[in-house]
């Protein structure tokens, strides 16, 4: 395979960001037909690589050959016109127009200077039936899932000359079917020879699908790889260019648990269609997993419990006795908290620094009149930086600066702030990198060893079965069951997940 | 270097910069004479007149860190103005009566206080959209304005109102105590409470900031009870300096002024970080900037276009993107070499190619 030509090679590419290196003399090539990954922690210079691949910004030095040709991109646009494509984790195409609109942008079919709706429809089908999609190229695309947009995004790109695609975290918001979808999609893709860059958190995913891994740490290239000849541990070594910390392992709390010994049980908890009649009891230093695919109401069960939503029907007691958590502040005041799985969104406050944002829950909880000192709040956020190792340990460096895994830290410190009882992470450990993943994970147990009630969320069953000490298993807005950890492991676990209700005889 | 670099410098600089250019035009701008023990002179002119302003544009500040906007200040200065002459003018009371003017003072700011409640209740509890909400009242409140005033220009001789505008406190005149007293007041609220802090995580992610325990909805209203209520003093102010309850002029595109002046003080529209002594030197350049027209003598037929180039070169010079390409040029005058580091210069982008 490495007789052939690269259809795509970067040679010496060096970015500079002021005086920081981004990217330091890095090699990298891709082959017609392949599926290659890029991998690296946050900061690894993988984004600033595949900007440069696809014209996004100009390296400072270093030469692009695409086809046997040196090229120089002064924008994405000069990318695009000699066929390497991008699909963003955020798409970018406009939700109100049609699926043959967005697929045909900029490019529609005329007829006597006109745009020619039917011929526009026509070859939207025409491209769409290419990648085995069967949908209306006359609906609005806003209407479809985050999934059919991405394939929509993707069919976007193929619908010219496509020689390189670049899909940068394509499965963060999928569901698993909807990843097999995309996967089969690839597939087919490189069987037309095209070039195929792959992006991802998921190991599961890159081991899965990409022919190929490139490892950048520190701006800086540590190799290319063969999928088949790179082993999982020796990859995440290469990535974190040290012995990965493994997680530690936790006594775990085997009793299974009955209401009367819960601090927090929550009995038939509805919460619009996404939650219907849900039984939780999570006792104190306990962690509960939830498990269930994208939809299945993993959210929608951690915002009802928590005041965020407030619940339609069923009754939560703490400690035995029932409260009403119909906002978030009530719910804070009982010592519950939700982490949410949008950081930017419902998480930081971007543009105030890691110690405001640390201290603002305990500031809100005090109310206005009582502020604490400019002293206490650098003290209280010192005091978690240093706890919870956050980088960069200056306390005023706004938080959108933050990597996601400082980010998701900065979230954890400031709920950890009010002293809560009962913590609900939805998503904790999404698209950050393996380093601080695994210390989330432990501090989860921590947290739990430390007497905290915990609801564990997240994508990854092997991570909820490693973390929680029970698992709830979530499908169509129901808890279908719920199992101690140690009696499954992820494939028996994945069945649970995933098997379909069977018909009522 | 670190000077250059503190967010209140080039607001500060453009201010400075105004006040110069005056002083160079006509040096009289700069002069300052003394009568009967006060101070008297076109800088002082700036800081007696800029009141009405200042004390807008301090509650449009709050409003604006909250992600909102409030258009009805004008018509709450109109509405309190006329509330207080009404109230002077009666039949019953003595315009010259201290007693009566303050009587007549604390009703007018209590009814712009109401006014301010008003649009803070659309907007936090009922979810209305800010500008909408408080067009509401932008449009109605000269109405009712002028249904107190029956439709006239409400016009008084009252000694203790006068002084309001134009009676001096020892050198300077009253009317600048008064918005220094609110300047201290607003900001001493914000910042040694947690008000500001708590303000700010609204302004910049409402969502976040509730789900982080934030009474988001009872800080946004104080924002507009704020706002409401300086403008009800401002337009005390305004119609002591006039000596009448003008429904129509009371206030008039008041709200742009003060949008203007909060933007050039380096708070953005787009909510969070806030600046009260920015929105304080925003103030005195936009005043300084009137006083400009008046001073050169520039034809009034002319001065709104004077006034719209000048504000374009101020906000030129605030401007990042200015500030960088300001940088480049200059980087490229000391390195004719092309050795600048501007990696999207056409040279280095040649050198990639080879």
């Amino acid at each position: 395979m490495d007789e052939a030509r690269p259809l795509v090679e970067l040679t010496g590419t060096t970015v500079r960001f002021g005086a920081t290196v981004a990217l330091d003399h890095v090699d990298f090539r891709m082959f017609p037909g392949e599926v290659h990954s890029l991998m690296g922690e946050n900061g690894a210079g993988k984004s600033t690589l595949i900007k440069a691949l696809t014209g996004a910004l100009t390296p400072d030095a270093g030469t692009l050959i695409l086809d046997g040709e040196a090229r120089a991109f002064h924008g994405p646009h000069d990318a695009q016109e000699a066929g390497i494509s991008t699909v963003y984790q955020e798409i970018d195409l406009l939700p109100n127009l049609s699926i043959a609109e967005n697929i045909l942008l900029g490019r529609e079919p005329r007829r006597l200077g006109m745009i020619d709706g039917r011929a526009m429809r026509e070859r939207a089908r025409v491209i769409l039936h290419d990648l085995g999609l069967d949908l209306d190229p006359a609906a609005p695309l806003g209407t479809h899932s985050l999934a059919v947009q991405q394939l929509v995004a993707i069919a976007r790109a193929i619908s010219r000359d496509l020689k390189v695609l670049v899909l940068d975290e394509p499965t963060s918001s999928l569901d698993l079917d909807e990843v097999a979808e995309l996967f089969r999609v690839i597939r087919d893709l490189k069987e037309r020879g095209v070039a195929i860059l792959f992006v991802s958190h998921f190991l599961d995913q890159v081991y899965e699908i990409c022919d190929r891994i490139t490892v950048l740490r520190d701006g800086a290239l540590v190799g290319e790889y063969l999928t088949t000849e790179l082993l999982r541990i020796d990859l995440v070594q290469k990535m974190l260019g040290r012995e990965a910390s493994f997680f530690k392992a936790r006594e775990r709390v085997e009793e299974a648990i009955g209401s009367e010994v819960a601090f927090l049980s929550a009995r038939d908890l509805s919460s619009g269609a996404g939650i219907v009649g849900a039984n939780v009891d999570v006792a104190e230093g306990e962690v509960l997993g939830l498990a269930g695919l994208l939809g299945s109401g993993r959210t929608e069960l951690a915002r009802a419990l928590t005041g965020v939503d407030r619940p339609d029907a069923g009754i939560i007691r703490i400690e035995g006795e029932a409260h009403a958590l119909d906002t978030p502040r009530q719910a804070l005041s009982l010592g519950v908290v939700y982490s949410s799985e949008n950081r930017r969104s419902e998480g930081l406050v971007g543009d105030m620094s890691i110690a405001e944002n640390i201290a603002l829950a305990l500031q809100a909880q005090r109310g206005a009149l009582r502020p604490l000192s400019a002293t206490k709040v650098r003290e209280l956020a010192t005091s978690w930086v240093e706890a919870l190792d956050i980088r960069p340990a200056d306390v005023d460096v706004p938080v959108r600066n933050l990597s996601g895994g400082n980010q998701q830290k900065v979230m954890l410190a400031r709920l950890l702030a009010i002293s809560p009882r009962f913590i609900v992470l939805d998503e904790p450990t999404r698209g950050i990198d393996v380093g601080a993943k695994v210390e989330i994970q432990n501090l989860v147990g921590e947290m739990a060893d430390n007497g905290l009630s915990v609801v564990f969320i997240s994508a990854e069953l092997e991570e909820v079965l490693r973390v929680g000490d029970r698992v709830a298993i979530l499908r169509d807005g129901h808890i279908v069951e719920t199992v101690a950890s140690a009696d499954v492991d992820v494939d028996s676990l994945m069945a649970l997940v995933a098997r379909p209700d069977l018909p009522e005889a | 270097m670190r000077l250059v670099k503190h967010r209140l410098f080039w607001p500060a600089a453009a201010l400075v910069t105004l006040l110069i250019v005056n002083v160079v035009a006509n040096p009289n701008f700069a002069r300052i004479t003394v009568r009967d023990g006060q101070l008297y002179g076109a800088l002082i002119d700036i800081l007696r007149q800029s009141a009405p302003l200042m004390l807008v544009a301090l509650g449009m500040t709050l409003v604006i860190a909250t992600r909102g906007i409030d258009l009805s200040v004008g018509a709450v200065m109109a509405v309190s103005g006329a509330v207080a002459l009404t109230i002077i003018d009666s039949p019953s009371s003595n315009p010259n009566s201290l007693g009566t003017v303050l009587i007549a003072i604390v009703v007018a700011v209590l009814v712009a206080l109401v006014l301010g409640a008003w649009n803070g209740f659309l907007v936090s509890v009922l979810g209305i959209q800010p500008i909408i909400a408080t067009l509401v009242l932008m449009l109605a409140g000269r109405g009712a304005a002028l249904l107190i005033t029956d439709g006239f220009i409400t016009t008084v001789n009252s000694d203790p109102l006068s002084f309001i505008a134009s009676g001096y406190l020892l050198i300077l005149p009253f009317a600048f105590f008064v918005w220094l007293a609110f300047v201290i007041i607003v900001g001493v609220i914000e910042r040694r409470t947690a008000l500001g802090m708590l303000t700010e995580a609204v302004g910049i992610n409402p969502e976040a900031s509730r789900l982080a325990g934030v009474r988001s909805r009872g800080i946004i209203w104080t924002a507009y009870i704020a706002s409401g209520t300086l403008a009800g003093i401002a337009g005390v102010i305004y119609a002591a300096n006039i000596k009448a309850a003008d429904a129509n002029a009371a206030g008039y595109l008041i709200e742009l002024y003060a949008i203007l002046a909060v933007v050039l003080g380096g708070t953005s529209l787009m909510g969070g970080k806030f600046s009260i002594a920015g929105t304080v030197i925003g103030v005195l350049t936009v005043q300084a900037l009137d006083s400009t027209i008046l001073f050169l003598g520039v034809p009034p037929a002319q001065s709104p276009v004077f006034f719209a180039v000048v504000v374009i070169l101020v906000v030129l010079v605030q401007s990042p993107r200015v500030h960088r390409w300001g940088r480049s040029v200059g980087a490229r005058f000391r390195h004719s070499d092309g050795e600048a580091d501007a990696p999207s210069s056409p040279e280095r982008q040649k050198e990639v190619a080879r």
